[in-house]
């Protein structure tokens, strides 16, 4: 199969991203879509933590919200809000968490808070933090899944709403984060991973028929390219089929 | 033992102008009639206090309801943004609304210590972002025993916490099971509280995974059948996830938006 869009590839390629067996923390929209595209084919035992409170969620179609009926249905337990973030994410007992980002600079420091202007008089209001400051510093790693464009990957972040890699090197150990960051970022491009000794972004794989001016037109700073840049496998077509499906229960439930 | 009251009762008791408010349910619960209620009543001047502020604080904010909103999540979920919550933030209408701004663990942890009686909590939590510059009561605070720099967040205390739940009995003892969200925190960390129930029955019969409020801990109970649309109650009702993805269009433009609460909210036909 060869036709899909490039918002299908960046779902598969992050739902690859999710190894079985391990717990991640889902947020709504394309993190909770790719979870489930990986708990539906190579990923049967991953366990979806929403924060809302249900842990080890098997949700048979899309959730709207993080507080779905069907979460709470399909939940191997049902905890207060409270539990979920002292219990389960702050002593670092689970795997992977899930961001998005409205703006992300070249050490993976995220804005979901305030664009342009000034804090209390911005010329865009987002939504703000929710669960990300916490889940960008306690999970084991961080996966963000972002469309990426000038607008996105910008040279500084507006506001920090969720760090990073901070600065570089050693920040993250001297402000006392115990979970590894964002390593790795999936975008509609390709995808970037943290650089071990930068830690900065690098452009490590491009989906099919992606060039590298392509990705580096869409990043707001000089983007850090590997040496041996690989291409990315295409959806296959049960990747692609069961993806279609479960993007089908979201608007039959509409 | 709590009393039980009709909607407008319990609004009209509990909920006064200047108040910190506090209206909880995680997606699942939230107590919708109430909000409606409160914009009917005109309470002004309010501090609302929510994780997740959703359509029904973009409701109150756009009726002029509210000066301040303490939140961590201000979105419409799965939808995105809510209009009149931008439109005050940005454009100051229908009034000016101040902002303080958390992160959820942020939040839920105050609620613990507002409810533990204690004048703070402590978290792991906001280490390195620029929230601490303009949340001026999110400090560090270092560990006696480990010396570990940790984070501070003062205890909520509202006013009063309204919250949805599924039953009640005649002594006002609250049932409420699915996701409960912060719900008990946040009605035991408040000096008054409201619930509104779907039903009021004879006897309480235990339901796996249930959170109960004891009559005692509450201080009015009001029955209000499908009080949390378009929020759902499980066992009861289920999400009207159209109404959320219809609030966009509805809330995008003012003279749309003041149409609808005219029609939806002030001159809804409501049980006495």
């Amino acid at each position: 199969m060869t036709d899909y869009t490039a918002d299908e590839m960046m779902t598969v390629a992050a739902a690859r991203q999710l190894r079985d067996g391990t717990a991640c923390f889902v947020g709504i929209g394309l993190p909770s879509t790719a979870a489930n595209l990986a708990r539906a084919t190579h990923a049967p035992n991953l366990v979806l933590i929403y924060e809302s409170g249900c842990l080890g969620a098997k949700p048979d179609r899309l959730p709207l919200s993080i507080g779905d009926g069907v979460l709470a249905d399909t939940a191997d337990a049902v905890v207060s809000v409270p539990e979920v973030f002292n219990y389960w994410l702050q002593p670092g007992r689970i795997d992977v968490g899930f961001l998005g980002a409205a703006q992300l600079d070249r050490y993976g420091n995220i804005n979901t808070t305030v664009i342009g202007g000034d804090y209390t008089d911005p010329k865009v209001r987002l939504p703000g933090a929710g669960g990300a400051p916490e889940i960008a510093a306690s999970c084991r790693e961080v996966v963000v899944v972002v469309r990426q464009g000038l607008r996105t990957f910008t040279e500084r972040v507006d506001f920090v709403t969720s760090v990073g890699f901070g600065a570089g090197p050693g920040d993250r150990e001297r402000l006392g984060l115990r979970g590894g960051g964002p390593r790795t970022v999936i975008t509609d491009l390709g995808v970037l991973e943290a650089d071990p000794a930068t830690c900065e972004l690098t452009l490590t794989r491009l989906h099919p028929g992606v060039t590298v001016e392509q990705a580096r037109a869409a990043t707001g700073w000089p983007l850090a390219v590997a040496d041996e840049l690989a291409t990315g496998e295409p959806p296959t077509a049960d990747e692609l089929a069961v993806l279609r499906a479960l993007e089908a229960t979201k608007k039959a439930a509409a | 033992m709590a009393k039980l009251v009709s909607l407008a009762e319990g609004v009209a008791e509990l909920v006064r102008d200047g108040d910190t408010v506090a209206l909880e349910g995680f997606t699942h619960l939230i107590p919708f009639a109430a909000g409606h209620e409160i914009i009917r009543q005109q309470r002004r001047d309010l501090t609302l206090v929510r994780m997740t502020p959703d359509v029904i604080y973009d409701q109150l904010i756009g009726a002029g309801c509210a000066r301040r909103l303490v939140f961590s999540w201000g979105g419409n979920p799965g939808v995105g943004s809510l209009h009149r919550f931008r439109d005050a933030v940005q454009n100051s209408w229908p009034v000016p609304l101040e902002l303080e701004e958390h992160s959820h663990a942020g939040m839920a942890n105050r609620y613990v210590a507002g409810a533990s009686g204690l004048p703070f909590a402590v978290l792991r939590g906001y280490t390195g972002t620029d929230l601490p510059r303009h949340t001026t009561n999110i400090r560090p605070i270092e560990c006696p025993f480990t010396g570990e720099t940790l984070t501070a967040v003062p205890a909520l205390r509202p006013d009063v916490t309204v919250v949805h739940a599924q039953r009640a009995d005649r002594a006002g003892n609250v049932q409420m099971w699915g996701i409960t969200g912060v719900q008990k925190e946040a009605v035991l960390a408040a000096h008054r509280s409201l619930v509104t129930v779907e039903e009021i029955v004879d006897e309480l019969e235990p339901v796996p995974g249930q959170v109960v409020l004891p009559g005692w801990a509450v201080t009015a109970v009001a029955a209000v059948p499908d009080g949390s649309h378009p929020s759902y109650t499980q066992g009861y009702s289920v999400r009207d996830n159209d109404f959320y993805r219809a609030w966009d269009a509805i809330s995008r433009d003012r003279d749309t938006f003041v149409d609808w609460i005219e029609r939806h909210v002030r001159k809804a036909e409501v049980q006495a």
